[in-house]
Formats: structure tokens, C-alpha cells, sequence
């Protein structure tokens, strides 16, 4: 049983605008078209899409928060819209841009808030919290009110607050927003390990293709409102036209190289740069270049997301 | 330090709250049902009391009328754009506010007499209006005394900026204003007049509220206004209000000064 | 779990500078002035609206007492619509407790009770005071007009806040009826022209909250002859009252859900 099913979600917005002084149309919005997707137990999914796309809307149908206009929609096989408290118990969330915490309150009271509100039994209560205050790096910190924290600690914070009472899934909104590099990778790896250790159902919305990478198995590309497509990463290389680049420095300067199954895409002096079909070896093509003439140094770069989405983004 | 930018600054106070127009409205309703209740309130006392500090019931119904259009302008509430610096002066962001090219005094007032231009003319006429259609009113015949009246509101409405911008400046010494700053509110509503008129305390009370700076919020204005003269009897008021309006003003510059230095001294 | 999250509020109101005992104490003193108004008409009063100033005194009490426990208890509902324009609301939608309560619980000012101390004093001299013949139905109608008075502005709050969902900004409305409702209702109704006593009976039903009541624990006889039965009606208005906001509150929380706002 998946568990998250959408079937045709769709959600309109009616958005009452003023032109000139005294007019007021009214204008229907579809911020989301009619989108179906199934997320199976223990799965991590990426969900991208430029702004306005629909992304926080769906996010909010998921959790509760927004009722849809018409579709089928079921997580934990419950309906968010009819049984929101009963699936507030299962489902943590983050919301990159504010924080669930209370301000004023140190940590380690917020936690204990959290406890009582999520009915956390004390000894999954304490073991959650020592475990992921630990991986997380925020036992320093229980002690301190949430408003002397930096963007990179509330953070962390909203996430040990999320998953305080085991949620089966975890909503994430662009949780890494803001944070500096080093923090990124340590969050990434955090929930790849939550995702893979404890079967945690993770769904990601973010604006870093990175995190995806590093995170999920499995994306979903969301643009007006519509799925412009949903699989995995060899998928969606192919799926964008994906490339890898071969960059070859010849001894001495050679004309543009022609071996089958590469492109010729850029000359300067003995640097060349050769595309290959994302999903082909390079093997037989840097085999070919190696027999032609003398190399003195080659590099293999991959496609990343962003090499791909232009394409996906302007289907229709 | 033009006049443009001066009135460039009062036009940017006007325009400010002048956006928030459902909330004047609201304003307007609450400022006509408080009218509404006390001028009953001021019947039932001067049907027993006639003629009680002077008054007529006309003229305490017009008392009470224009107290209430006064509430807003004044500030008798605090808050403002002067209100709360205390949160500036936590995150050092008022270091900006004193680097400006022109004095933090004469910016806040240029933009508060904006404010309370706006609210004067919203929530100030309108509610009047309702009440001289709801009950008998008294109003001047002359011209003079219109003019006074006028020049009187709009030192009351200085005064009153005055009175929160030194409450305000409070905030770069003690940081946490909330408690004075309730005091203040606490004061200002009730040794204004604007609750009851202060002709009608007793004894020692009005005393005392005389030499407050507070009755120049709400009482004088409507001395200015319902006197039975042609208004030249009204100058000594007109003077007590200028008297304290140079003064809070002269105070707040000096604290301005020190403020400065505090926050220099702080490294802020 | 109103009382942990509002106690978590409480603790964390200790943190600041400005004590607990300063905020509440000037809290206190504000809510005297109307009080204080009071006493200096009646420098110049032996009674107003036919009532002295003991029973004016129970009255100013039963009404403050109401207001003050409605305001401290779910006083924040009305700030539905910040909470809204924030995103707060939202946050508050995610976990697993009735949005009500979050939204009552949030922001808790303990300092509120101040007022309900002060109008309790006020209410406790003005009964002692005031020649009244004490029988049992008439503590049991006291009694049932302090929960019930209570119930009936808690239902205000409650509606001021659904209203601003539909109503965006005009959060000042609800002022007009919950603390206009307070100050009307600290005088005698038999001070206002019938109009009023009729649309604060049977449309927004502040006169069961102290004046009904009163005139019963007080005895004395209604000045616009209105049925007998009202003296003793509180409870059931107050039931009546809390269906109607409490069935606007969740039509607001639908509106909401539906459109996003």
C-alpha cells in the first residue's frame, strides 16, 4: 500500500485583482493541474520545480493544511483534508522559511512541549532526542532560547522537532535555504542516513539540486502546476537530453576530433571538449581519442540536474 | 534639512497608514460605538448634574465627540511610528536611525504629524459626523475661534508626539519600555480628559492634573473650542501649549543628544 | 493541553526584563480608570440610571470579571488573522491539536488575570456593600453569570477572530463589541434608549452577561419591563451564543482550508 497516493490532484486558486480604480476581475489559477503520483513506504523523493510552480501547494494538500478542488489524495491511506489531526501524528514537517519552535523558550522546553502535544511515550521520547540531538550537533544548544540561534541551528532544531515522535513521513521545504556549505553537507547526509536507517518516507522540495543528489533516489519535476516527470536520475538524464563532457588537452593543437558516438562542442588550443550521451561509457571514445593523437590530460565531467531541467521545463 | 524633506516625510506618514483602509474603517465603527457609549453615559450625569464644570449637556456631548476624534491623532494609546525603539536599540539597527542626514527628532515628528493628519481625517471626522447627526451638538459660530481650535489640535497633537518620543527614547537607557510605556497610556487617558472632562474632578485631583502636560492632549482643545467668547480668551490656553511643547520638544532634543552618545559609547 | 502550551508561554514570559508583577500591576491600574471614572461621577451622584454606586459597583464587576477571564483565557482567538497573514496558522495546522486551542494557547499573558482580580475586588465590595437579599437562587444566579459572562465574551473573541478570515484587516471591529461591549455594559442599561437595551438583548446578548442577572441578585425591578424569565436566562443564551461561534469558527477554519486565504 504506497503511502502517499495522489490520483489527478487538482487545486484552483480565484484570484481577485484590481484593474484601474474601481474594476475587480476575478481570475482562476490552476496551481495544480491535475498531478498523480504514488510514494511507497521508506522511499525518498525530490520535489523541484521553478516558483509558482506548485510545489508548497501540493505540500500543503499533503499535510493538511489546503484542501484540493477535486482528486483523489491519501497518505497513510488517510484523507488529509477530513482526518488532519489524526495525521499530524504521523507526519513531521519542516518549513524551511519559518520555524515550528517557540521562540522564546529554551530548546530543551520547546522539545517538551513538543512531547506532550505529539504524546511522545518517554522512553521513545528520550531516545529520539539524545540520538538525534547527537547526530545533529545541538546539545549545546538545549539551553538556549530558539531566537539566539543561528539560521543554521534552527534548523537542525526543526529537524530533531520533526521527528521527535517517529513520524512515518517527513515533509521538508527548503530546509537548506541559507545555510552555508559545510552545514548542507552534514543535513544531506542526516537524512540519506535517516532515510536508509530507520525506512523514514522523506519528501524533499528544494531549490538545490544537490540536496536531491545527495538525498533522494527519486525525483519529481513539478511545472504549472503539472508533473513533468517523475523517475529516477538515469531517467532524467535521459529524459533532459543529458550529457557528459569529455575535456582532452592534446600534446599540440589538433583539429576538432571526430570519433563516432561523441561531439565536438568547443576548440581552444589544445583543449578540446567532447559530449557524450548521458548513460554511454566513455571508454571506447577515450579510447579512440588515446589512438589518434597524444593526450596529455583528460577529465570526465557528469551532467548535473540543472543541465537537464531546462528541457523538461519547456514541454508542454 | 529643507522643508521638502520635511514634507516629504509627513507625506510619507500620511500615505503609510493611509493604506491599511479596511482597518481604518474598522477604526472608524469602534471610534463611533465608544462615542455612542459614552455620550449616554454623559447625559445620565449631566441630567442630574446641569450645568456640572461649566458645561451644558451640549457642550459635554461635544466634549465627548471630540475627544474621541482626538484619541488617534494624539496617541493617546501610544504607540505611532514613534513607538517602540526598544527592539532597535536590542539589534543595534538604530544606529541607522541616528545617522540619518537630518535630526531623528524633527524626521519622527515630520512623519507623525503625517499619521495624525491621516487619522484626523478618518477616524476623526467621521465619527464626529455620526455624532452630530445622533445628538445635539454645540459648535462655534466664529471663525476666530474655529482657528484656534485648529492651531490647538495640531499642538496637541506635537505635544502628544513629544510625550511618546521621549518614552521611546527611554528605551536606549532601560532597553524594556513596556512598563512605562503603560504608565504613560495609564496617565495619558485619564489626565487628558478624554475619559471624563477634568472640569468635572474633584478638588485636588484636577489640581494636579492641571500641571500635567496631559491636558493639552484633550482638555485644552475643547477649552479652545467651546468657549462662549470670540476666542481671544483662549490665548493663555494656546500658550500653555506652547509652553509645553517647547519644552518637551527642547527635552527630547537633549535626550536625542545623549542618546547618541550612549549608543556610540556602547559601540552599537 | 490548552494548559501546557500556555504554560510554556508563562515560563517564557518570565525571561524578560519587565517582572510579571510590574506588567500586571499596571494592567491592573488601567482597567481601574473605568472604575475610577465611576467614583469621581459620583462625587457629584448619589445614583445614575436609578442605580447607587455599590450596585453600579457589582455591575462594573460582573462585567470586567467576565470579560477579564474571556480575555485571558481566549483572548488571542481574535488574532486569528495575524496568525494567518504570518503563517503561523499553517504551523499550527501541521500537528495534532485542535487550531482553537493553539491559537487561544499562543501568546498566553498571564498578566491578563489582573483584570480579573481587579474587577473581582471591585465586585466583591460592590456586593457586600449594596443592601441585597441573599437566598440561594440568587448565589446560584451570581455564580452562573460569572461562567456564563465569561462564556458569552469568550464567544466574541472567538467570532472576532473567524470573522477575520473572511474580513482581512478589519480585526478592530470585534473591539468595538468585546471592549465596547465591556464599557457599555459597566453602567446600568437603563441609561440608554431602548434601541440599545433591545439589540444588546437579542442580537449581541451583552445584557445577560451582568445586567439580567443583576437586576435579579439585586432586586431590582427591570426599568424597560422586559420578560422576568431573562433574569434567569444566562445560562441558556450563553449555550446558544457558543454554538454560533463555534460553529463560525470551524466554517472560518474550512474557508480558510479552501482557499488558502
Amino acid at each position: 500500500m504506497p503511502m502517499i497516493d495522489v490520483h489527478d490532484l487538482r487545486r484552483t486558486f480565484l484570484i481577485r485583482e484590481r484593474r484601474g480604480v474601481l474594476r475587480r476581475t476575478r481570475r482562476e489559477v490552476q496551481a495544480v493541474d491535475g498531478i498523480t503520483f504514488s510514494v511507497e513506504p521508506g522511499e525518498a523523493v525530490g520535489y523541484i520545480g521553478p516558483n509558482g510552480a506548485g510545489k508548497s501547494t501540493t505540500i500543503k494538500m499533503l499535510t493538511g493544511i489546503l484542501v484540493p478542488t477535486s482528486g483523489h489524495l491519501r497518505v497513510a491511506d488517510l484523507d488529509p483534508s477530513r482526518r488532519r489531526t489524526e495525521l499530524a501524528r504521523r507526519i513531521g514537517v519542516v518549513f524551511g522559511q519559518r520555524t515550528g519552535l517557540w521562540w522564546d523558550l529554551p530548546l530543551r522546553d520547546s522539545f517538551e512541549l513538543l512531547r506532550r502535544i505529539y504524546r511522545v511515550p518517554t522512553p521513545t521520547y528520550e531516545r529520539n532526542l539524545s540520538a538525534y540531538v547527537g547526530l545533529l550537533e545541538i546539545g549545546d544548544l538545549l539551553g538556549q532560547p530558539v531566537r539566539q540561534l543561528s539560521l543554521g541551528q534552527r534548523m537542525r532544531a526543526d529537524i530533531v522537532a520533526a521527528l521527535l515522535h517517529d513520524p512515518e513521513i517527513l515533509y521538508l521545504d527548503e530546509p537548506t535555504i541559507g545555510l552555508d556549505i559545510a552545514s548542507k553537507q552534514r543535513l544531506r547526509t542526516f537524512l540519506r542516513e535517516l532515510n536508509a536507517d530507520r525506512g523514514t518516507t522523506i519528501l524533499l522540495t528544494t531549490h538545490d539540486l544537490v540536496d536531491i543528489e545527495q538525498v533522494c533516489r527519486r525525483v519529481m519535476v513539478i511545472d504549472h502546476g503539472r508533473l513533468a516527470f517523475d523517475g529516477d536520475f538515469a531517467a532524467l538524464h535521459a529524459a533532459g537530453q543529458a550529457t557528459r563532457t569529455v575535456v582532452v588537452d592534446f600534446h599540440d593543437e589538433v583539429p576538432p576530433i571526430d570519433v563516432p558516438g561523441s561531439r565536438v562542442v568547443r576548440v581552444d588550443g589544445v583543449r578540446q571538449w567532447l559530449t557524450v550521451p548521458a548513460g554511454t561509457p566513455t571508454g571506447p571514445v577515450i579510447a579512440a581519442l588515446a589512438s589518434s593523437h597524444e593526450i596529455a590530460d583528460l577529465s570526465i565531467r557528469e551532467p548535473t540536474i540543472e543541465d537537464v531541467l531546462p528541457h523538461l521545463y519547456a514541454r508542454p | 534639512m529643507s522643508a521638502s524633506l520635511y514634507a516629504g516625510l509627513a507625506s510619507r506618514g500620511f500615505r503609510r497608514y493611509a493604506t491599511y483602509r479596511s482597518a481604518t474603517l474598522a477604526g472608524i465603527f469602534t471610534n463611533t460605538v465608544f462615542g455612542v457609549i459614552i455620550s449616554y453615559t454623559y447625559i445620565a450625569l449631566w441630567v442630574e448634574r446641569p450645568q456640572l464644570g461649566g458645561y451644558g449637556i451640549a457642550q459635554a456631548l461635544t466634549f465627548a465627540w471630540v475627544a474621541q476624534a482626538l484619541i488617534m491623532p494624539v496617541g493617546l494609546f501610544g504607540g505611532g511610528i514613534v513607538a517602540d525603539y526598544s527592539e532597535r536599540v536590542r539589534s543595534g539597527a538604530v544606529a541607522t536611525d541616528l545617522q540619518r542626514p537630518a535630526p531623528l527628532l524633527a524626521v519622527r515628528l515630520a512623519e507623525d504629524l503625517g499619521r495624525a493628519a491621516y487619522a484626523l481625517l478618518t477616524r476623526g471626522i467621521a465619527p464626529m459626523l455620526v455624532g452630530a447627526l445622533l445628538f445635539p451638538l454645540a459648535w462655534p459660530s466664529s471663525v476666530s475661534t474655529w482657528l484656534l481650535f485648529a492651531l490647538s489640535i495640531t499642538l496637541a497633537v506635537v505635544i502628544g508626539f513629544a510625550l511618546r518620543y521621549l518614552l521611546g527614547l527611554l528605551a536606549f537607557w532601560i532597553i524594556d519600555t513596556s512598563g512605562p510605556a503603560s504608565m504613560l497610556v495609564v496617565l495619558q487617558i485619564f489626565a487628558s480628559g478624554s475619559a471624563l472632562p477634568l472640569v468635572t474632578f474633584p478638588g485636588v485631583l484636577r489640581r494636579i492634573c492641571e500641571l500635567l502636560p496631559f491636558r493639552c492632549l484633550v482638555q485644552v482643545p475643547c477649552d479652545v473650542l467651546l468657549r462662549e467668547d470670540t476666542g481671544t480668551g483662549s490665548l493663555p490656553l494656546i500658550g500653555l501649549q506652547l509652553l509645553w511643547a517647547a519644552t518637551l520638544l527642547g527635552l527630547g532634543a537633549v535626550l536625542t543628544r545623549a542618546a547618541v552618545r550612549t549608543v556610540v559609547v556602547q559601540g552599537g | 493541553m490548552f494548559g501546557a502550551i500556555a504554560g510554556a508561554w508563562v515560563r517564557a514570559g518570565f525571561t524578560y526584563r519587565t517582572s510579571f508583577v510590574v506588567l500586571t500591576s499596571t494592567g491592573m491600574i488601567l482597567t481601574f480608570l473605568d472604575f475610577a471614572i465611576i467614583l469621581i461621577m459620583f462625587s457629584h451622584l448619589d445614583a445614575l440610571g436609578g442605580f447607587t454606586l455599590t450596585q453600579i459597583a457589582a455591575l462594573y464587576g460582573l462585567s470586567g470579571f467576565a470579560i477579564g477571564v474571556a480575555d485571558l483565557l481566549l483572548g488571542n482567538a481574535e488574532m486569528l488573522g495575524q496568525r494567518v497573514r504570518d503563517g503561523t496558522l499553517d504551523q499550527m495546522l501541521v500537528r495534532p491539536v485542535p487550531a482553537l486551542v493553539q491559537v487561544a494557547a499562543d501568546r498566553f499573558a498571564l498578566r491578563r488575570v489582573g483584570r480579573v482580580l481587579q474587577s473581582g475586588a471591585v465586585l466583591g465590595w460592590g456586593l457586600s456593600a449594596a443592601p441585597i437579599d441573599w437566598t440561594p437562587l440568587r448565589v446560584l444566579v451570581l455564580a452562573s453569570a460569572l461562567v456564563c459572562g465569561s462564556l458569552i465574551f469568550a464567544s466574541l473573541f472567538v467570532l472576532g477572530g473567524a470573522f477575520q478570515v473572511f474580513a482581512g484587516d478589519a480585526s478592530e471591529v470585534a473591539n468595538a463589541f468585546t471592549y465596547g461591549g465591556n464599557t457599555l455594559t459597566q453602567y446600568p442599561l437603563a441609561i440608554y434608549p431602548v434601541e440599545v437595551v433591545r439589540a444588546v438583548t437579542f442580537i449581541v446578548p451583552l445584557a445577560f452577561v451582568n445586567w439580567y442577572p443583576a437586576l435579579y441578585v439585586l432586586g431590582v425591578d427591570d426599568p424597560f419591563d422586559l420578560p422576568a424569565a431573562f433574569q434567569v436566562a444566562s445560562p441558556v443564551v450563553a449555550a446558544l451564543f457558543v454554538a454560533v461561534a463555534a460553529l463560525t469558527w470551524r466554517t472560518a477554519l474550512r474557508h480558510y482550508r479552501s482557499t488558502g486565504s
